[in-house]
């Protein structure tokens, strides 16, 4: 290492207790894997851009707990993290995505004629389908640790790759500093929007820092594909519609994926991709396919039925509200998605969403009867 | 320098104009100063913990304004980001500190015998009297920048210190990792205890990280002389209580904080001081004594006058709510201190609030019987 980092090797001067962290309420990934001894070992290491251990676990130090859902409480400054902070991470990936191993190889499907129907959720239920997934490009940081030279890097090249899409993909970029209030607070209510970051789970990784400074939305001028930069990973892809045609959504998120994966490879730029961990990003819950595709749909019945939870467990989905994580349902509507990142393709996540909400929605018309769902309770998938 | 920052010299390889922040929307001291050809020449550079010119600046990059109050926009992480980062710092501090120059000398005088009166401020307007500062322990980093070894070592320091006070400042240490909610709750009611830091100014200079790990509150059992351990500095020393008896608050103010400084020497710590900046602070605005002394009082027809800014400005006085900075005034009940905190001492910034609150309070009498106050409006001080 030509380098060293002033400020780590400062630290080292306190024995590694004096630095631990106090872990004792906490309760998130990190915090159930990270011990003193292991603490020891890593903390006088760092990547070639200088994040240390300390940089990896800063917001799960400060958080100690959420309340509808187990944090990482960990996050990667960049492409190396994955590596040189692995002996932590290793078994957080494993404990967060079904027992994943190190050795462990996951596979990509990107190729929408490999679903099986998603055409036919009923609409007088499901109010809307959508799908997402992060990119990150390789050779910059990542959010929580890049500079603003480096940010800004991300949106030039990724204007211009965008820039360069055409037909029903055809769109344009909005800088966020340029916008005005009420547009974001349209674009907010509209679903399209990522939040102003509030959250302190993404406060304290540092991922907000210089906001609103190369941030921006790009969308297509129908509004059914947008492309998020620099939020919490470098892109966020999203392909999204009113009604259940899960079918018609994933299509158009493969294609326009894969157009932009072309136009970036044009320019000299792969996304972080490796076959043990698919697509690297930010979050190591995201590692995989980063996909998360779900519906917005109405189980006001079952949302009250004793085994709601177990049901959606089994059915591999996971609920949120429907402004995404960290809120809660409103009026019986929720939002429904994979509960997998990694280990699974893109064609088998987008599977059990299908499969399942489709369930879901037997069920609660069951429930509307007065009649029970106890044989349509399904085995663990 | 025997290291290099990696992290730094990582976003060397972006050009000074990539990195440079977009200040255009911002209204604070570091965004008047800091220019594109200042931050080339600076941003190289590095303490010797650690500490870079992008650390000094995030927050003022990170909050582009405040509506009551023109912030400083940038903090130091250690007492030697105050001549490494000179140039930066210099002028910021002249703008904030009423044209203090490069070469002005400051005093320090703690001999509470040389105010004058304060004894007598009226209770019927003045409702409750309080003086604080701030001090830093040499050698280890500011709350921005300091690991949880340090923080927990000037906790540690601080603790044994205090509890060999004796008379009327005997008391006891409270860590806030074991205070209850209610006793928390409790303590803000009171005005005794620090806020859970939600503000975005100290959020984002990074002071808030392994929030509540080695912070606390020592005071004595009256609850009149309080020590503030490692929120927005090392130590915040509080004297205060009900009324108007300003000479009283001040007495106990100097007596206890000079036998801390005392039992802080015989442990071989100092107080960060130089005979140019007086004592050192995380937040340039309160260098010099870090004094903030003030009263809540009631002035419901002054604060509605058209001259009342005016008055402040001449007696070199400012107003906050009463929840402290950041907040508004209930009821016509104002938090009236002093301004300055550089360039004059301790008796005298006491001294212009003693004067100042008198003054303001015989103003208040006479709108209350309908008279004018015109021929009281007092010259600049």
């Amino acid at each position: 290492m030509p380098f060293s980092n002033t400020h780590n090797q400062m630290k080292l001067k306190f024995s590694a207790e004096a630095e631990y962290p106090d872990l004792s309420k906490h309760n998130n990934h990190m915090a159930k894997v990270l011990t003193p001894a292991m603490y020891e070992r890593l903390r006088s290491k760092q990547t070639p851009s200088g994040f240390t251990l300390d940089d990896v676990i800063q917001t799960g130090v400060d958080n100690p707990g959420h309340p509808f859902i187990m944090t990482v409480g960990c996050v990667a400054g960049d492409e190396e993290t994955y590596e040189v902070f692995k002996e932590l991470l290793d078994p957080i990936i494993q404990d967060r995505h079904g027992g994943y191993k190190p050795t462990d190889k996951h596979k990509t499907d990107l190729n929408p004629n490999n679903l099986k129907g998603g055409d036919d959720l009923d609409p007088n239920y499901v109010l809307s389908s959508r799908v997402r997934t992060g990119r990150s490009i390789r050779g910059f940081c990542l959010p929580p640790h890049c500079s603003r030279g480096e940010r800004r890097a991300i949106e030039k090249l990724s204007v211009e790759a965008l820039g360069a899409l055409d037909g029903d993909l055809k769109g344009k970029y909005y800088a966020l500093k340029n916008m005005t209030d009420a547009e974001q607070q349209q674009l907010i209510d509209d679903h399209f929007l990522f939040d102003k970051p509030v959250s302190p789970l993404l406060l304290a990784s540092g991922m907000a820092r210089d906001w609103p400074d190369a941030r921006g939305i790009w969308h297509n001028d129908n509004k059914t594909f947008l492309v998020w930069v620099n939020e919490e990973d470098h892109l966020r892809v999203i392909s999204m519609q009113k009604g259940g045609n899960m079918r018609e959504v994933f299509t158009r998120f493969c294609t326009g994926l894969t157009k932009i994966e072309e136009l970036f490879k044009n320019k000299g730029h792969a996304f972080m991709w490796n076959e043990h961990l698919g697509y690297v990003l930010t979050c190591p819950s995201n590692l995989g396919t980063g996909l998360r595709g779900g519906v917005h749909v109405k189980l006001p019945n079952l949302s009250k039925h004793a085994k709601f939870e177990e049901v959606l467990k089994r059915l591999r989905l996971q609920k949120r509200g429907t402004g995404g994580v960290d809120t809660a349902a409103v009026g019986g509507v929720f939002d429904i998605s994979n509960a997998d990142r990694l280990g699974f393709s893109e064609v088998e996540l987008v599977q059990m969403v299908v499969d399942g909400v489709k369930l879901l929605i037997e069920m609660e018309k069951r429930l509307e009867k007065g009649q029970s769902i106890d044989d349509l309770i399904p085995a663990q998938k | 320098m025997p290291f290099g920052n990696t992290h730094n010299n990582f976003k060397l390889n972006y050009k000074s104009e990539e990195e440079f922040p977009d200040l255009s929307k911002h209204n604070n001291h570091m965004a008047k100063v800091l220019t594109k050809e200042m931050y080339a020449k600076l941003r190289d550079k590095q303490t010797p913990t650690g500490y870079t010119l992008d650390d000094v600046i995030q927050t003022g990059v990170d909050n582009p304004g405040h509506p009551f109050i023109m912030t400083v926009g940038c903090v130091a992480g250690d007492e030697e980001s105050y001549e490494v980062f000179k140039d930066l710092l210099d002028p910021v501090i002249s703008d904030r500190h009423g044209g203090y120059k490069p070469t002005d000398k400051h005093k320090t005088d703690l001999n509470w015998q040389n105010l004058k009166g304060g004894d007598d401020l009226d209770p019927n307007y003045v409702l409750s009297s309080r003086v604080r500062t701030g001090r830093s322990i040499k050698g280890y980093s500011l709350p921005p920048h300091n690991s949880r070894g340090e923080r927990r070592a000037v906790e540690k320091l601080s603790v044994e210190a205090l509890n060999s006070l004796d008379g009327e400042f005997k008391g006891k240490y409270y860590p806030l990792k074991s205070m209850t909610d209610a006793e928390q709750e409790q303590l803000i009611a009171d005005h005794f205890l620090f806020d859970k830091p939600v503000s975005p100014l100290l959020l984002a200079a990074g002071m808030a990280r392994d929030w509540p790990d080695a912070r606390g509150i020592w005071h004595n059992d009256n609850k009149t002389f309080l020590v503030w351990v490692n929120e927005e500095d090392h130590l915040r020393v509080i004297s205060m209580q009900k009324g108007g008896n300003m000479k009283e608050v001040f007495k106990r103010f100097c007596v206890g904080l000079q036998k801390i400084e005392e039992i802080f020497k015989k442990h071989n710590h100092g107080f960060m001081w130089n005979e140019h900046l007086g004592y050192i602070l995380t937040c340039p605005s309160n260098l010099g004594t870090g004094l903030r002394g003030g009263v809540h009082v009631k002035l419901p027809k002054l604060s509605q006058h058209p001259k009342f800014e005016e008055i402040l400005t001449r007696l070199r006085l400012q107003k906050r709510g009463t929840g402290g900075v950041d907040t508004a005034s209930v009821g016509g009940v104002f938090d009236i201190s002093n301004s300055d905190r550089l360039g004059s001492s301790e008796v005298d910034q006491v001294q212009c609030v003693v004067d100042g609150v008198k003054l303001m309070v015989e103003m208040e009498k006479k709108l209350e019987k309908g008279e004018s106050i015109d021929s009281m409006i007092p010259a600049q001080k």
